[in-house]
């Protein structure tokens, strides 16, 4: 029955009227009411996205889903939407994250409520929209807008440099999608088109290509974000308030992984072969660089902001190194690539669970001590034993164990750039011990030894509500990891039509 | 037979789930009773296992349970290789586990005086202490029963998580979680080289399974590839050695053994199952496992000897100075465990297994036999407060004589066969590095048995050093403790004479473990093998004996003759100081670790951060294209001065500028 | 005998015009003798626009002249109207002083 519905259409603006009505109630009324409406709008919008899974065909690569109605005709602007398995995960992802925000700010936030989960219900539709894009202007816009939101989040209900915090996060991040505008406009002009599908297919030249290359890289690297253009997440996710942090973490920074394989990769073929080795160089010094930066941080939240960083190095590292895997002569079977980017698209998700889970983590504690500091903490464990039983699992998650979602794309992703050469995996495959060592030692800090003082005696452990967040992400955590089949087999067809499309030369 | 296999590891893993999540409901009797079923149960079942593939001549099974993902063709699975390499280690995993199991029973009883009061944490760690051991019995068994890479990297790091909740257990103890994490990272420098290992593979023969990469071994000899510029490596030596120092990581040997001392901070039982009996063993069995990969390669069981060999040697001398009864045993675990990497590296592979087995039983008896002084002295775990326990623990005393015995390797004990085997092979090994690694191995004959003797007689014999009000409670302990060391007491004695004929010179591993010819060490052993009787005769008189003896000798002149000389000797001669020191600090190993690597990375991390994050990126190009739009405009708005004619100037000067590029350019 | 050619209402365009421009630039006094200068400069261009008219004996030049006027009497009526309101704010027409623009 969902068949003939426009779901795409409605898991995109569900959410963002919904978000309305819930501005609309207000804080006056009854602030459950308004938070049960908020709910049940997040809820019906993943159930939404679910009929967008079970409807998915697995077996083609062409988009599905798909509108199109014409917009602003004067520029051939079109209102096109669609899915393929690039996006479909990430689709899931954002609408089932979204759930747990909403649950997760109950009756914590106290400060205008309702605008709150406005925010957030707003911000879902725009990320669905920007995933489900098909049109470049259409996608433009869901990409500013979802930064509004965000903007709002940190700046109302951040913390005490909150002003400095979101400025730099809207800066940053403004000034690499300006280019990405640019970059389209230009597109628009050669091609005259702005659908993203006809783009895939404009005949560029090497000089153009290196060019918008740059102007997307712009864009995407901010918000991956690689290094060295990364310093304003740690700013924005100690800020942010935990829900904030959460979608940031969790979704926002997906955007920049599928921005490179939506656009830069297909449109861009030659320019991404020809600066594989910049990108690649820097998600390996993410990975290593921000590891050990990781390490020495005293804020919880900017060690789990870092470490965002340096695992989000695995994804950018696994979409742009098979160029090296299809030209390395000793990889005599030529296979590797599909392992590259599908893992990059696992531990894409993969980290949207975790870190989702560890920055609700850090929500919890600062929601009772009100503070982040790891100084402040030591032995949790006495006063919060379920809680510390999450955490232990959540850290060990984060630190690649296998069976949890953390280690698929990691193994993936290294035994790919092993194809393509030693050192990348030897360099990728240090996250096993710095990931190991940062995280531990902050659990150890915080959670072990003997109760520090007074403050975390006086700690509750946590209520039903956090419980079933936190056991929701376990479950997803583990699902991911003990059988991460049912996600990879969504994304085969695409990404080797993608792959076939990539290395086919524009030139 | 297949669901037989999948309820092994399910059965300790069903006992770990309700254990762990319904500790509270079920209490303390339900929780052991129900992880004892289960242990029980995969012990039974792998009893049948090993008689179905022993005795009943099953085939070797090799099947997969369920596909975790296929990309590319390259298939990643769920799967079990049941062979009687498989058989032999399920059944010593799951017997260990089982006597632990029971013997836990006791030595947890009283754990509520090991927390502080008030902390929940201690609210049903009884209960939360079985589902660890159980969780571990099921990481141990899907690690040995893996048939493919992924999940032996699985089982690897699964086994090693448990070992990071174990040795922390009592999380309230600063040393206790920072052993915990320093075995755990350590580990992970070891995993580091495994995973490389394991993409390695996944390059050079496309496929994760045993089967398919084996019979690629030999291929693979012959092609190279290059690391470092210009220089060619050959695959199969790149494969084995970063293969092995995962082993290295998980079995600890030098220089990665620095977690293994540290992980006594741990309750004794899981010093017994996880410590010397089955997770250190891990290494061993993987390189076993590989065998048709390391065959290839003389580098790499070059490197494995070496290795060992400085293992089994140095440890054991570090063992000599230490007066915690844990840590003693500890040393002599690291040590052992060297001894069967050096029968690795001599391709006696077998004889390493078999080591591995007669040393799980000994070494766990060792261990409990441990915990059981150290129940019995009130929780003291320093070897120069007690003495003369003999008379009040009977059974205790003679069960640490007969592990000890066995560790030494008294001919006719469990021991006796499987190190003098070991000792053989090395001896007839072609490996380069074989004369090195023979010297040690009967060089560390000596230790051994000095260290072991040395702790013997300061435990059980000699002047009664307590405190009074120790020595009015000290008392044999109860059954559920003596039990499980007489039932590991008969193993260490007999399962040697047993087993060597078949395992070491019979074909009981048949095609579980691939030696080439050229390699067989054993082989020549086994020329001059006439019965277990032949062998212990010729044991009595061959250098290890003697050796041995001279330890016992030694240890029985210097702390029971003359108790004081050791002290006399350290103080009479500087070299001897000198060297007691170094031992002492055990060659400074964790000293220059924490130094370089944890102080490194740390100093390293903070520099990165306030140079490259702050003052540079953030500092230098963030806000400092602030900080010069703002210098910018600064300049430019004086222009701004707001008085009228300033700006009538200018425009009259724009005026002129522009009339005058008009005359002079307009024209063209 | 003087003939009165283009050129000289050329010159006298020119001569009120640089005046009145220095009228501005010197004065840092009154600002209604900077308004009575922006009036002269706007006569500079009739006299130009009158003297072209009658040279290329075009009639629109004048009628410009007209508009010119025009917007220069409300011009001044507004400019005075400001004026006013400023001095009465103020209490000085002083050019110096009035920098509120200043950056």
């Amino acid at each position: 029955m969902f068949a003939e519905w426009p779901l795409l259409s409605l898991t995109v603006w569900t959410p963002i009227l919904g978000g309305i009505a819930v501005l609309l109630t207000g804080d006056k009324g009854d602030a459950n009411g308004m938070r049960r409406l908020a709910l049940v709008v997040s809820v019906v919008t993943f159930i939404l996205s679910l009929g967008l899974y079970t409807g998915f065909d697995t077996s083609t690569s062409d988009m599905q889903f798909v509108e199109k109605y014409e917009w602003i005709s004067v520029f051939n602007i079109f209102y096109h939407m669609g899915v393929d398995g690039i996006s479909m995960p990430l689709i899931i992802l954002t609408t089932f994250t979204t759930i747990l925000v909403i649950l997760a700010g109950w009756e914590v936030i106290k400060k205008k409520p309702s605008q709150y989960m406005a925010a957030f219900l707003i911000m879902e539709g725009l990320m669905v929209g920007v995933f489900s894009a098909l049109d470049s202007i259409f996608f433009y816009v869901f990409w500013e807008g979802m930064l509004v939101p965000m903007f709002i989040l940190i700046g109302v209900w951040g913390g005490e440099r909150r002003v400095y915090a979101t400025i730099k996060f809207f800066i940053y991040t403004f000034i690499g999608s300006v280019f990405m505008l640019v970059a389209l406009i230009y597109m628009y002009y050669q091609g005259g088109s702005f659908s993203i599908l006809d783009m895939h297919q404009l005949k560029l030249s090497m000089d153009e290509q290196i060019l918008i290359f740059f102007a997307f890289l712009m864009a995407f690297a901010v918000k991956v974000p690689m290094w060295p253009v990364h310093t304003w997440l740690p700013d924005a996710h100690v800020e942010a308030p935990t829900g904030g942090s959460v979608i940031l973490a969790a979704i926002m920074l997906k955007i920049g992984g599928y921005g490179f394989l939506r656009f830069s990769l297909p449109i861009t073929p030659d320019a991404s072969h020809a600066l594989d080795w910049l990108i690649i160089f820097m998600s390996l010094v993410a990975v290593v660089y921000i590891g050990f930066v990781a390490l020495v941080q005293k804020d919880m939240k900017k060690l789990v902001a870092y470490s965002s960083i340096a695992h989000m190095g695995f994804v950018t590292l696994g979409i742009f190194v098979i160029f090296q895997i299809w030209e390395n002569p000793a990889n005599t079977d030529q296979t590797g690539a599909v392992l590259a980017i599908e893992g990059a698209m696992i531990q894409m998700i993969s980290h949207g669970f975790i870190s989702g889970a560890l920055f609700l983590m850090i929500g919890v504690l600062y929601d009772r001590m009100h503070t982040r500091n790891i100084t402040d903490y030591g032995g949790v464990v006495n006063t919060m034993p379920i809680f510390a039983a999450f955490a232990v699992f959540f850290a060990m998650a984060n630190a690649g164990l296998p069976g949890t979602s953390g280690f698929v794309g990691e193994f993936m992703v290294i035994i790919a750039s092993f194809k393509a050469n030693f050192w990348y995996a030897f360099l990728g495959a240090t996250t096993l011990i710095l990931g190991a060592a940062y995280t531990l030692w902050m659990v150890k800090r915080v959670f072990y030894g003997e109760i520090a003082n007074e403050n975390v005696r006086a700690l509750k452990d946590i209520n039903a509500r956090e419980f079933f967040i936190m056991a929701t992400l376990a479950v997803a955590v583990l699902a991911l990891g003990l059988w991460p089949a049912p996600v990879v087999d969504v994304m085969h067809a695409t990404i080797e039509n993608l792959l076939q499309h990539v290395a086919q030369s524009k030139l | 037979m297949e669901t037989l296999y999948l309820a092994i590891p399910l059965a300790s893993l069903l006992g770990a789930i309700i254990a762990g999540f319904f500790g509270g409901q079920i209490g303390r009797k339900g929780a052991h009773t129900v992880t004892i079923l289960g242990v029980g149960t995969s012990f039974v079942l792998s009893l049948v296992a090993l008689n179905h593939h022993v005795f009943a001549g099953g085939e070797t099974y090799n099947e997969t349970v369920y596909t975790w993902m296929v990309v590319e063709g390259l298939r990643f699975e769920v799967g079990f290789l049941i062979d009687r390499l498989t058989v032999m280690m399920m059944s010593v995993v799951t017997g260990v586990s089982l006597a632990v199991h029971v013997y836990t029973i006791g030595y947890m009883a009283d754990d509520e005086h090991n927390w502080p009061k008030d902390s929940k944490a201690g609210k049903n760690s009884y209960q939360r202490f079985f589902s660890y051991i159980s969780l571990f019995t099921f990481s141990m068994l899907m690690l040995v029963m893996a048939n493919n890479f992924l999940q032996l990297f699985f089982g690897w790091e699964a086994v090693g998580l448990v070992s990071y909740l174990l040795i922390g257990f009592w999380t309230v103890r600063p040393t206790a979680v920072y052993a915990n994490m320093k075995a755990f990272l350590v580990n992970r420098v070891g995993d580091f080289g495994f995973i490389l290992g394991i993409a390695a593979i996944v390059m050079y023969t496309g496929s994760l399974d045993y089967q398919e990469v084996f019979l690629q071994g030999e291929a693979l000899s012959t092609q190279t590839m290059s690391i470092f510029m210009n220089t060619e490596w050959s695959v199969v030596s790149v494969i084995c050695i970063l293969l092995f120092v995962g082993a290295m990581g998980k079995s600890a040997q030098v220089p990665l053994h620095v977690w293994l001392p540290d992980s006594m901070e741990g309750p004794t039982p899981i010093s017994a199952l996880i410590h010397a009996a089955t997770m250190v063993t891990a290494g061993i069995f993987m390189v076993t496992r590989m065998s048709p990969l390391f065959e290839f390669s003389d580098a790499a069981l070059s490197f494995v000897m070496v290795i060992g060999a400085i293992t089994a040697f140095s440890m054991g001398l570090i063992g000599i100075v230490q007066n915690d009864i844990k840590r003693v045993v500890a040393y002599s675990t690291l040590s052992q465990l060297g001894y069967m990497t050096v029968a690795l590296g001599a391709s006696a592979y077998s004889a390493a297994v078999y080591h591995l087995m007669t040393h799980a039983f000994f070494k766990a008896l060792l261990f409990l036999a441990a915990g059981s002084v150290i129940i019995a002295m009130h929780h003291e775990q320093d070897m120069r407060k007690m003495g003369g326990l003999k008379k009040y623990m009977p059974i205790t005393y003679w069960t640490s004589l007969i592990g000890s015995l066995a560790l030494i390797g008294f001919p006719g004990f469990s021991g006796f066969f499987s190190k003098d085997s070991i000792i053989e092979a090395v001896h007839n090994s072609t490996i380069p590095g074989h004369s090195i690694a023979y010297a040690a191995v009967l060089g560390g004959v000596f230790i051994t048995a000095f260290y072991s003797f040395r702790m013997f007689f300061m435990v059980f014999h000699g002047e009664e050093r307590m405190d009074k009000h120790t020595k009015e409670h000290l008392h044999e302990t109860s059954w559920v403790v003596t039990g499980p060391l007489i039932a590991l007491a008969i193993p260490s004695v007999m399962i040697g004479a047993m087993t060597i004929s078949s395992m070491l010179f019979g074909d009981y591993f048949g095609t579980a473990v691939f030696v080439r010819e050229s390699h067989d060490a054993l082989a020549k052993v086994g020329e001059n093998f006439h019965g277990v009787w032949g062998f212990v005769e010729h044991g009595v008189f061959s250098w290890p004996f003697l050796l041995a003896m001279a330890g016992v000798l030694t240890a029985w002149i210097m702390y029971i003759k003359q108790p004081g000389m050791a002290a006399a000797m350290v103080n009479k001669y500087s070299l001897i100081r000198f060297f007691h020191k170094v031992l002492e600090n055990k060659y400074y190993a964790d000293d220059f670790n924490d130094a370089a690597f944890g102080g490194g990375s740390r100093g390293l991390g903070k520099r990165l951060w306030k140079y490259g994050d702050i003052a540079f990126i953030d500092g230098l190009l963030v806000n400092g294209s602030a900080k010069f739009v703002g210098w910018f405009s600064g300049i430019t708005r004086k222009i701004q001065t707001g008085l009228l004619y300033h700006y009538a100037f200018a425009m009259i000067i724009g005026v002129l500028l522009l009339m005058t590029f008009f005359v002079i350019f307009g024209n063209n | 005998m003087l003939t009165v050619t283009l050129s000289s209402y050329l010159t006298l365009g020119a001569l009120l015009f640089a005046i009145s421009v220095a009228g501005i630039f010197l004065n840092r006094k009154n600002v209604v003798i900077l308004l009575m200068c922006i009036e002269l400069m706007l006569l500079a261009a009739n006299i130009n626009f009158v003297a072209f008219s009658h040279y290329l004996n075009d009639t629109a030049g004048q009628i410009f002249v007209f508009f010119i006027l025009t917007v220069a009497a409300s011009e001044a009526a507004i400019g005075l109207a400001i004026l006013v309101v400023l001095f009465r704010n103020r209490h000085t027409i002083d050019v110096d002083q009035l920098d509120e623009m200043k950056g």
